[in-house]
């Protein structure tokens, strides 16, 4: 498996194997439902959790909705603070500066806080091929790393993985990147974290350069904010001389004290923890303290053309917490890698097709992978209405219409495959436009019940491949209400 | 006070007994039901499809049929929804388009008027105990509109434990989506079908003779699924139930 998710299949296809692997399934299963429950008692422990989701929500449309204003003024805030600010308009601008920047410093080699703007970019691909190694520095990315695998989960990129094939994957391959691991390794959580800790110190402690990205960036002060478990991420940003910042431009709040609400929400909506354990912020440079020379990349990458669109500017609210992921039952069963980009899961499949567009196969299938139960927007700490969203992306694909595409208004044409049903759903609307036309064809289906096929073609093949189709009645409702004068006529 | 059944195409052409069960009911409770022949669709198949133009027609269709009822009555929760949660937002999307505002004028009038029947039996009629028989073991799936988007709540579960004869029992993991999702039971079928299945298996563990749900359509996969996984429980309309007494129990 590769690193990038370029030539996914369609969602379907792809999510037809996770459904038929028992082993990821269990894993999946077991992990989704322990986290929400556990994030479900967290959150009912805080009475005014409706009112901190509101004003997350505020919060965060607010500063959308002056995201330029608030983005000169962090420029303008890191820049006083010893800071150095660039801009990239897209992933390729991005890796470009970052990879500049490292080989400014003479290094080979980066050491690496999780970060999904990295990720999303692909920089460590893009380093690898201008001879620059970046170590992934947070267990789980750590795994992924090792294994030559795709992370599958925005918060734990290896859920799909359990304790034996982590062992597996530290036996065979630690040795390959530094520090082999313990001899008679076993699956004991305390084991593996030991091998790992023991692995990633002899980085922390070579490295010259970090790449992070951040979870908030304040605009009044020009602070990074990295929220984190394990404490790699304090390594990373306090050690090394030279500290590299990704962040999409999205991240931004307007003060010290918006961060107040967004520390509780996370934590409690990501790990189930009321507060969690790393929290760690800086501002440019000091002498004697921390990195030397810092710089910020600030990552738009598809996020104006997304804040251009009315309906689903609300994704950009979105503070990576998965808890969509570990409420949805469509995840729960096709896993992370079906979704076929870094952002699994409800968000995914509203971002990712905003983010890159919907023109390729796989983005094309984001906005149907839900049955729109409705879950994930009641766990979002910032109230995004994602079914709302995925409604409004499939009309995109169905029918085309205007969007924004590199700054410019463009109108979509619809996506490759939709013709049949567009067909289809004309007719239906005609044959329920009139209830003259809606009973003739009720009354025909019924004359014709006993020659039903028990299974059916084109696309209701799929439904007739694992249930069975009701009985056709002998006679519609409306035809019984006008035999019986509603029912007078029969006895009740 | 007058009072339409919004039967829902679905249920108008497969499910007639819910139909009859819903007019038996409302009869019973002294409600004088009109079913106005004019009625088709609501649009929730085609704005849930990604086609919110084709849609508007069915909406408008359906305000010139019901507007003027005091009370618009189904027997579908996701179908209520669609009324009341998505008309209003396919006003605002109209508008926002630039056409006026004339969508959310047309349709205003229909989307307070309409309710799911475990809301109107309860909120409006102000009635727990209809009066109903029914000696089985029941078990009741909420589904995702009627839990999320209607948040009815205690509703149906009162009703059910007023019924005479009937033992309720509680369904694991019945916040969860049964997996129908309109089209998405087509174009991702495999996962549908693991929902369904995963449904069917925790319903079957409850021991329950029967799988009740406020919602035909959902009921539609889940029965569907039970037929294919040979499993001995019959999937029934909360309808069917409410409207069975002691002299002639509904099957």
């Amino acid at each position: 498996m590769s690193g990038t998710f370029l030539g996914m299949p369609a969602f379907p296809k792809a999510a037809r194997e996770a459904v038929g692997d028992e082993r990821l399934r269990a894993n999946l299963r077991h992990a989704t439902h322990t986290i929400r429950d556990k994030r479900a008692r967290a959150v009912g422990e805080l009475e005014d959790w409706e009112a901190l989701r509101e004003a997350g929500k505020q919060i965060k449309d607010h500063t959308l909705r002056h995201l330029d204003r608030y983005l000169v003024q962090l420029e303008e805030a890191v820049t006083a603070a010893g800071g150095i600010v660039h801009w990239a308009c897209d992933a390729a601008e991005a890796n470009r500066i970052v990879a500049d920047l490292v080989k400014a410093t003479g290094e080979t080699e980066v050491v690496k806080v999780k970060s999904m703007a990295t990720q999303e970019i692909g920089l460590n691909e893009a380093l690898e091929a201008e001879g620059i190694r970046a170590y992934e520095t947070d267990l789980a990315e750590l795994i992924v790393q090792l294994a030559d695998d795709r992370p599958s989960h925005i918060l734990v990129p290896a859920i799909h993985r359990n304790r034996g094939e982590i062992r597996d994957i530290f036996h065979d391959t630690m040795k390959n990147w530094g520090r082999p691991a313990p001899e008679g390794l076993t699956d004991e959580p305390a084991e593996l974290a030991e091998a790992a800790r023991l692995h990633l110190r002899e980085k922390f402690l070579r490295a010259k350069v970090a790449i992070s990205g951040a979870n908030f960036m304040v605009a009044e002060s020009g602070t990074l904010v990295v929220v984190e478990s394990e404490g790699n991420g304090r390594m990373c940003l306090t050690l090394p001389e030279t500290l590299i910042s990704v962040v999409g431009v999205e991240k931004v709040v307007p003060t010290w004290r918006d961060l107040e609400v967004f520390l509780q929400t996370l934590p409690r909506s990501s790990t189930a923890e009321r507060m969690n354990p790393y929290t760690s912020t800086w501002t440019g440079t000091i002498d004697g303290d921390g990195p030397t020379a810092f710089h910020l990349v600030l990552l738009d990458n598809g996020r104006t053309d997304t804040l251009a669109d009315e309906v689903g500017r609300q994704a950009l609210r979105c503070i990576r917490c998965s808890a969509c992921l570990n409420v949805c039952p469509v995840y729960e069963r096709a896993g992370g890698h079906a979704y076929g980009s870094v952002y699994p899961g409800p968000i995914g499949a509203i971002l990712s097709p905003q983010l890159r567009g919907t023109t390729s196969e796989i983005d094309a299938s984001l906005p149907y992978a839900s049955s729109l139960c409705g879950a994930c927007y009641d766990v979002c700490p910032v109230a995004i209405d994602i079914p709302e969203v995925l409604v409004h992306l499939r009309e995109r694909v169905a029918q085309g219409g205007p969007a924004v595409t590199r700054g410019e208004k463009v109108v979509l044409r619809p996506a490759r495959g939709h013709a049949a049903e567009r067909a289809a759903m004309r007719a239906a609307r005609w044959v329920l436009g009139s209830p003259g036309v809606l009973r003739t064809g009720q009354r025909f289906a019924a004359r014709t019940r006993r020659l039903h096929p028990r299974t059916l073609p084109g696309p209701g093949r799929a439904w007739s491949a694992s249930r069975d189709l009701p009985s056709m009645p002998a006679e519609p409702f409306r035809d019984w209400w006008q035999r019986t004068n509603g029912g007078k006529g029969e006895a009740q | 006070m007058r009072v339409a059944l919004f039967l829902t195409c679905l249920n108008d052409t497969l499910y007639p007994d819910t139909g009859k069960a819903v007019v038996k009911l409302l009869t019973r409770l002294g409600v004088d039901v009109d079913f106005p022949m004019a009625q088709t669709c609501c649009g929730q198949a085609h704005y849930n499809t990604g086609y919110r133009h084709e849609a508007e027609p069915l909406a408008l269709h359906f305000a010139d049929v019901f507007t003027g009822y005091d009370a618009i009555v189904t027997p579908s929760g996701s179908c209520a929804a669609m009324v009341r949660e998505l008309y209003p937002r396919m006003g605002e999307r109209a508008e926002a388009e630039g056409r006026g505002g004339t969508l959310s004028a047309h349709l205003a009038p229909v989307v307070p008027a309409t309710y799911e029947l475990t809301e109107f039996l309860v909120d409006v009629l102000g009635v727990t105990d209809v009066g109903a028989y029914y000696p089985r073991t029941v078990t009741y799936h909420p589904t995702c509109h009627g839990l999320r988007s209607l948040g009815l709540g205690e509703r149906p579960y009162q009703l059910l434990r007023a019924v005479k004869g009937l033992e309720l029992v509680e369904l694991p993991g019945a916040d969860e989506c049964c997996g129908f999702g309109g089209t998405f039971a087509v174009k991702n079928a495999d996962v549908s079908a693991a929902m369904g299945a995963d449904k069917i298996r925790n319903a079957e563990s409850t021991g329950a003779q029967a799988l009740c749900a406020a919602d035909n359509s959902c009921l539609m996969h889940l029965g569907g699924t039970m037929s294919r996984l040979k499993v001995d429980m019959r999937p029934v309309h909360i309808a069917e139930i409410l409207a069975s007494t002691e002299e002639r129990s509904a099957r």
